[in-house]
């Protein structure tokens, strides 16, 4: 066995104190669901981990009702630098337990635990920090003096990040002085559940964030209940349409982050090594299970040749397996049904005439994997040039110009994110300007912060989470008024008023 | 700007081949700036992944041998007496007296009026360019600042050379480098390359320390490398120690890709030593790990990777106890040299 056949290093999941069932957590309690019970499976094993309660509409409603009573009794009244000592407080029971947190991450999920011990769990206790110290500044959030609350918040997240995706809408949400009723994806819905006994351990007051799980349909009657202020949503681009239909004609506020198909800019004078490793960040991270992912390389024509072979050199050496043993670099696809859409475009692709490269992986026998893959000869009209692929795909575009690489990055319904890899500054910033994408990053790929706002262009969404920006998905400024007379809108103007109280006193 | 003459170079082999026989300083020069820059962020990012690499068991005792056995054992003090660096020799051969199946050391590396004395003491088991037993390794020209005359850096080396010497850690001119006298560093390795030429013919392996610290940016350690491989290095190696900050990870690994971009143009495989401040066996696996998940665990031997390090060598054999026994046991248990 060589050096490199690094022994194994599990991470023991022996640390996780694990029930065998869950229910829904609504004021401040876990509760059964009305709903039929379902497993949660690890992806890497399909073995069950546990059972979850499943919300149906009756539960959704008494979820909605804790969420408006503890925002009226409550949370509302509350001052925001106390609002803001319970994020404190959550986010260092984030990071007591982050161990915990990562290997339940890892297990449900199926991504490395490398990822959610470096990233995931890191960044969820960095939001929650950060956001605790805006409670109590949000007249500084630039919406003007005393911005409002605007209620309850309905939020449905992805399985791809499940508990940062939970923390970038509770966390805001809450610093703005709303109360949320949120949805995991079905797939990844333990940490939310790990998730609901920190708060219980931080003492937030009860309803003031409910946990109801289940699959489209418990969030479709959370999205659609008459009595939440507030939409947030991150997913597929579909679902997120089907949302904005049903929230059309309300006064709910709606903030949308979907799909996308970014492009990773590489120009012949790119920092080379580092251009290689941020390719393979920007579409082998989590798996590619991830919105902003660089899924489409667009490389300068002279330096192709090279930047393929270096990247399939450093493709070789990734390590795909196990997610808790601390050496794997790829784990398994979250599920059945994403492995096959992975599988069934890619040999789209193929089809199309598309040159495939597979990374030599040995795939496990149980479990949902995807070996990295690289396609070459990608046209602009390719599907695995268009669509999002939500995979460990790679699609390669050349271009010769950087006129010709802005035309090619914005050719794409989406507008998520895009990469600009180059020693010239001033090139990097006269493509930041022209590329229509919510987030650039340049010489890097896939960091995040909490500081940075983050959201789409065109079918990628609208609204924006993270910063200063992120505040104002879930407040209104004082000159804002509720049109109509939908009980959606009465709540928030009583509200208005206790906050102006409260900041008279 | 005015039409120099071109500045002819010592015609290195290696260079005349990449560069063409015209060897100039310009065409060295040009090809120094064509190299793709770094991105600084991004290679701490990459190294610092890298440390997250968790070896365990049977791995982690496959690479404490290996770090022991790519020593090189150094005592490079003012302080030096032919008795400290018998002490030294006696630890190179005998790392850990309650377990002989320690392996030994590559090399000791010494000033060049202690290399007699290092022969000396390894007596049968001077490796003496071979295989098998200990090798001399020689720090020369004027180490560690490099401030000295040409004549007197050949000197330096034909002398540590002559002394049985059997690798020879030359220091580059860094000031004439960071002045971009490319010509000046270049001509000096070829000069000595040429002086580690023993009389049958062969030649003392040669070393060449870049001192990165003092280079600044990881451009210029980019460059520096190139240069170093194009002139005729055996090895290339960060630092001599004296300077800080010493060998990084950043750096380690960074030259490590230059080293196997060298070997995709060519074929040939250049040495790597790191060397100044890796103390902890922790620290030192990390190297390991850089170095097969970079250039290849082929790398992994004496003739291609060094440690330049004396309090490593310890701690690695403290660990090394450790895994064997199953208990710590503390400084006391291993040898001071």
């Amino acid at each position: 066995m060589g050096f490199l056949e690094y022994a194994p290093a599990p991470e023991s999941a022996a640390i996780l104190n694990l029930k065998a069932e869950y229910g829904l957590f609504i004021d401040g309690e876990f509760v059964d669901g009305h709903g039929e019970v379902f497993d949660t499976i690890s992806p890497a094993t399909e073995k069950v981990i546990a059972r979850i309660a499943q919300a149906d509409g009756k539960d959704v409603d008494r979820a909605v009702a804790a969420a408006r009573r503890s925002y009226e009794k409550v949370w509302s009244r509350m001052s925001g630098s106390d609002r803001g000592k319970y994020l404190f407080r959550i986010a260092r029971l984030v990071q007591e337990r982050s161990r915990e947190l990562a290997v339940a991450e890892a297990l449900d999920n199926g991504k490395p635990i490398r990822e959610t011990r470096d990233v995931d769990v890191p960044l969820v206790a960095a939001w929650f920090f950060y956001y605790a110290g805006w409670a109590d500044k949000l007249e500084h959030a630039g919406l003007g003096p005393n911005p409002r609350a605007l209620g309850v918040a309905a939020q449905v997240i992805p399985w791809n990040f499940p508990l940062l995706m939970l923390a970038w809408k509770i966390a805001p949400a809450l610093a703005a002085g709303n109360t949320v009723v949120i949805k995991p994806a079905e797939t990844t819905s333990l940490t939310a559940m790990l998730f609901a006994e920190i708060l219980q351990q931080a003492e937030l007051p009860a309803g003031v964030v409910n946990i109801v799980t289940g699959p489209g349909s418990t969030g479709q009657a959370l999205v659609t209940h008459d009595d939440v202020n507030k939409v947030a949503f991150t997913g597929s681009t579909g679902v997120g349409r089907m949302i904005a239909r049903s929230v059309a004609g309300t006064s709910k506020k709606l903030t949308l982050e979907l799909g996308g198909k970014a492009a990773n800019i590489v120009f012949d004078d790119a920092p080379m090594d580092q251009a290689i490793e941020g390719i393979v960040n920007g579409i082998f991270f989590n798996q590619g299970h991830v919105c902003c992912a660089g899924s489409r390389l667009l490389v300068q024509e002279n330096v192709h040749d090279e930047v393929i072979d270096r990247l399939k050199q450093r493709l070789s050496t990734l390590r795909m397996g196990d997610p808790l043993d601390k050496n794997t670099d790829i784990g398994a696809i979250n599920s059945a049904a994403q492995l096959e859409r992975i599988r069934t475009l890619s040999d789209v692709g193929e089809e199309e005439g598309a040159e495939r490269w597979t990374a030599d992986c040995v795939i496990p026998d149980k479990g949902f994997w995807f070996a990295p893959t690289i396609f070459t000869q990608v046209s602009p009209a390719h599907r695995i040039a268009r669509e999002e692929i939500f995979g460990p795909v790679l699609s390669v575009i050349t271009f010769r110009t950087a006129a010709e690489a802005i035309a090619k990055a914005n050719n794409t319904p989406y507008g998520l994110s895009a990469g600009i890899w180059t020693e010239k500054g001033s090139r990097m910033l006269a493509l930041a300007d022209q590329l229509r994408a919510g987030v650039i990053w340049a010489n890097t790929f896939n960091r995040f912060d909490p500081s940075s706002p983050f959201g789409g262009y065109k079918e990628s969404g609208y609204g924006r989470e993270g910063g200063r920006h992120g505040l104002a998905a879930y407040l209104a400024s004082n000159g804002w008024e509720a049109s109509g007379s939908s009980s959606a809108s009465r709540p928030v103007t009583k509200a208005s008023k206790t906050t102006k109280k409260a900041v008279a006193k | 700007m005015t039409l120099d003459h071109p500045v002819a170079l010592a015609p290195a082999d290696r260079a005349v081949q990449l560069l063409g026989g015209d060897l100039t300083e310009k065409a060295l020069r040009l090809h120094l700036d064509g190299l793709s820059g770094v991105d600084a962020v991004g290679l701490e990012q990459r190294a610092a992944g890298l440390s997250t690499r968790s070896i365990k068991t049977s791995s982690k005792a496959w690479a404490l041998d290996t770090i022991i056995r790519t020593c090189d054992l150094t005592s490079l003090e003012g302080a030096d007496t032919p008795g400290t660096i018998r002490s030294l020799v006696a630890k190179a051969v005998t790392p850990d007296a309650t377990d002989p199946e320690t392996p030994r050391v590559a090399a000791v590396c010494v000033y060049g009026d202690m290399v007699p004395y290092a022969v000396e003491a390894l007596g049968s088991l001077h490796a003496a360019g071979g295989e098998s037993g200990i090798q001399v390794a020689a720090v020369a020209t004027a180490f560690p600042s490099g401030r000295a005359s040409l004549a007197i850096k050949l000197a330096d080396t034909r002398e540590a050379v002559a002394a049985g010497a059997d690798e020879i850690d030359m220091v580059i001119d860094r000031g004439a480098f960071l002045a971009g006298s490319f010509a000046v560093v270049f001509d000096q390795i070829v000069a000595v390359k040429e002086a580690c030429r023993r009389t049958d013919g062969t030649y003392a392996h040669l070393k060449v320390i870049l001192e990165t610290g003092e280079l600044q940016t990881y451009d210029n350690v980019k460059r520096a490398s190139w240069l170093a491989i194009l002139a005729g290095a055996d090895f290339i190696k960060t630092s001599t120690g004296k300077v800080s900050p010493a060998a990084t990870l950043p750096v380690t690994l960074l030259m490590l890709e230059v080293i196997r971009d060298w070997h995709r143009l060519t074929g040939e495989k250049i040495g790597m030593k790191p060397a100044g401040g890796i103390r902890a066996s922790k620290d030192a696996v990390r190297y390991l790990v850089t170095v097969a998940e970079t250039v290849g665990e082929e790398w992994l031997t004496p003739q291609l990777w060094r440690f330049g390090a004396s309090s490593l060598l310890n701690d690695v054999l403290l660990q090394r106890q450790k895994l064997r026994t199953g208990h710590y046991s503390g400084p006391d248990y291993v040898t001071v040299n």
